[in-house]
């Protein structure tokens, strides 16, 4: 993949984009549970829940759910906890369907299958990576969206070595039981956001982060990406918004170091 | 009342090779490490381990007692994938059974329950199914015209048949517990020890202090103890018995031991120097080691 050009004149750097595609992906959510997974999702998450969702419910990633949006750095010590939300409570909520994940992928697909498994032969595999987790239950039980911070034809690819999270196709095949919560909001990258929203829910390029163009995100997709005649920019942070994150959510700027500008 | 404590040497003598072990804690969170070390020391062989896999996992296979692990991940929470697991599986050295966490938790609810399965939606269209072939589903008995459907998506659905994971033996850690074999766990999480423990034929709670029996709320709340004594066969008194991972309030995870473990699993010279201070020696040299370690 070719690097982004420079565009110094950009009200917001790529991270910052990013973090605010994560955020619109909880827009008028209601009382769910967000569950992020990386550093730009739960900035998102928190800038969401600091501006147009006040009633995300969070974790503290340990076993309870966290007061307020304070910032990514906090120590475990200085939060203030609300309510008690051991493993096993989680998967009360999971399979309730008041949850909303963004989980990351090791490989996507054209369908919306994640793979966060192995790479090669699921019995030897080549590489090993974290396991299925909880993403083949999170994908049937409650709306699932994921964030690939460095896209590029290794992780947009044709078809994943082992469905982690189950994709459309997969689902619709599999029957009602499967498809009756199955929904996967958003995919963010750090060149743009995509959708299902196609005729036959394969993958559709929704945005493209401002100093990204189209043909970048095709030569960073391993798969033909349905593309609408018009591709808007990600929108831009309000001015608030940059400030929150700036000052108060992310003043170390640990966003950078998870997307580079 | 009858006093169930024990030694963890006791414990492992009881076990044999092939048996089907699960392990308590979740990740580098309250494992029971004084067995497990317990364990990677002994002439055990060819074990299935049932985890919610941490440096458990690792070291054992690390040590060659495994067969095959049950799990739905193996991690160090602070190092993503546990790098033993990883040399384990890229060398095909254990068989796996890779479930969804919620289908893990079903299996052992259905073996404390004594039912051969339970149903869930998890892992439908997964490839949990394709790696796993002996996973089957099941069809909902009750269609349309049922007066038990809520929803009608719900009549004659197909739902996976998630298999009780039934365990020979459980191994927990907790924080206290007394000699009748009731157990307290006062960090913020019991994760699934109690369902571990319902789940086995011999049940066996290591922990890092045995109180007088009825003193429990001397150390935290009555609402702590959730390992009750119909859960238990046998208590083992082990201070430190989690080092190295995570066990509050008693203490937290180890991280420069833990870097340790994990870098050993790339280098044979690191492993061997690893292994001959913290692998092949009694627990109380372990101890040792241990506190040598952090004073230099």
């Amino acid at each position: 993949m070719t690097p982004a050009p420079e565009t110094p004149d950009l009200p917001c750097t790529r991270a910052e984009s990013c973090v605010i595609a994560c955020a619109d992906t909880w827009r008028d959510a209601g009382e769910i549970m967000v569950s992020p997974f990386g550093t730009i999702p739960s900035l998102g998450a928190r800038l969401a829940k600091s501006t147009f969702s006040p009633d995300l419910v969070l974790t503290d990633g340990e076993a309870a759910l966290m007061l307020g949006a304070p910032p990514i750095a906090t120590r475990p010590a200085e939060l203030v906890r609300e309510a008690a939300m051991p493993y096993r409570t989680v998967f009360d909520v999971v399979w309730s369907g008041r949850r909303h994940i963004m989980m990351m992928a090791s490989q996507i697909d054209r369908t919306g299958n994640q793979n966060i498994s192995a790479i090669g032969d699921h019995r030897q595999p080549k590489v090993q990576l974290i396991g299925v987790r909880g993403a083949p239950g999170n994908s049937v039980n409650h709306p699932t969206s994921y964030w690939v911070p460095d896209q590029t034809v290794r992780t947009f690819v044709e078809q994943v070595d082992v469905v982690s999270g189950v994709g459309y196709a997969r689902a619709e095949a599999a029957g009602a039981g499967a498809t009756r919560f199955h929904h996967i909001r958003r995919v963010v990258s750090n060149l743009g956001v995509f959708d299902f929203e196609t005729p036959d829910h394969t993958m559709r390029l929704r945005s493209v982060h401002p100093g990204v163009t189209v043909e970048d995100v095709v030569q960073a997709t391993g798969f033909a990406l349905s593309i609408p005649d018009q591709v808007p920019e990600t929108r831009l942070p309000t001015p608030e918004e940059l400030d929150l994150l700036r000052t108060v959510l992310d003043p170390g700027s640990l966003r950078d170091r998870e997307v580079k500008s | 009342m009858t006093d169930k404590r024990t030694t963890v040497d006791d414990i492992v003598g009881e076990l044999r090779s092939g048996m089907t072990i699960g392990i308590g804690g979740w990740g580098s969170r309250r494992k029971p490490m004084a067995v497990v070390r317990a364990l990677c020391r002994s002439d055990l062989h060819d074990l299935t381990i049932v985890a919610y896999g941490g440096p458990d996992v690792g070291l054992l296979c690390a040590t060659g007692k495994v067969k095959k692990v049950v799990c739905g991940f193996v991690t160090l929470d602070s190092i993503a994938l546990d790098p033993h697991w990883r040399v384990a599986r890229q060398k095909g050295q254990v068989e796996v059974m890779e479930v969804d966490e919620g289908m893990f938790f079903q299996g052992l609810q259905a073996a404390a329950w004594r039912v051969p399965f339970l149903p869930t939606r998890a892992g439908l269209g997964s490839d949990v199914l394709t790696i796993n072939p002996d996973l089957r589903l099941v069809r909902s008995p009750y269609g349309a015209d049922s007066p038990f459907v809520h929803d009608p998506a719900d009549a004659d659905v197909e739902l996976v048949a998630m298999p009780a994971l039934h365990l020979d033996v459980a191994l927990v850690h907790t924080n206290r517990a007394d000699s009748a074999g009731n157990g307290q766990i006062l960090g913020p999480d019991a994760f699934f020890d109690p369902l571990f423990l319902g789940a086995a034929d011999r049940r066996f709670v290591t922990t890092e202090r045995i109180v007088a029996d009825g003193t429990l709320t001397d150390e935290g709340p009555l609402s702590a103890v959730v390992i009750h004594r119909l859960l238990t066969d046998g208590v083992a008194e082990t201070p430190g018995g989690a080092h190295f991972t995570a066990n509050p309030p008693d203490y937290g995870r180890d991280e420069p031991f833990q870097k340790e473990y994990a870098a050993s699993a790339s280098d044979p010279a690191a492993w061997e120097a690893f292994a001959r201070s913290y692998v092949e020696v009694s627990e109380d040299e372990y101890r040792a080691h241990v506190a040598e370690r952090s004073a230099s």
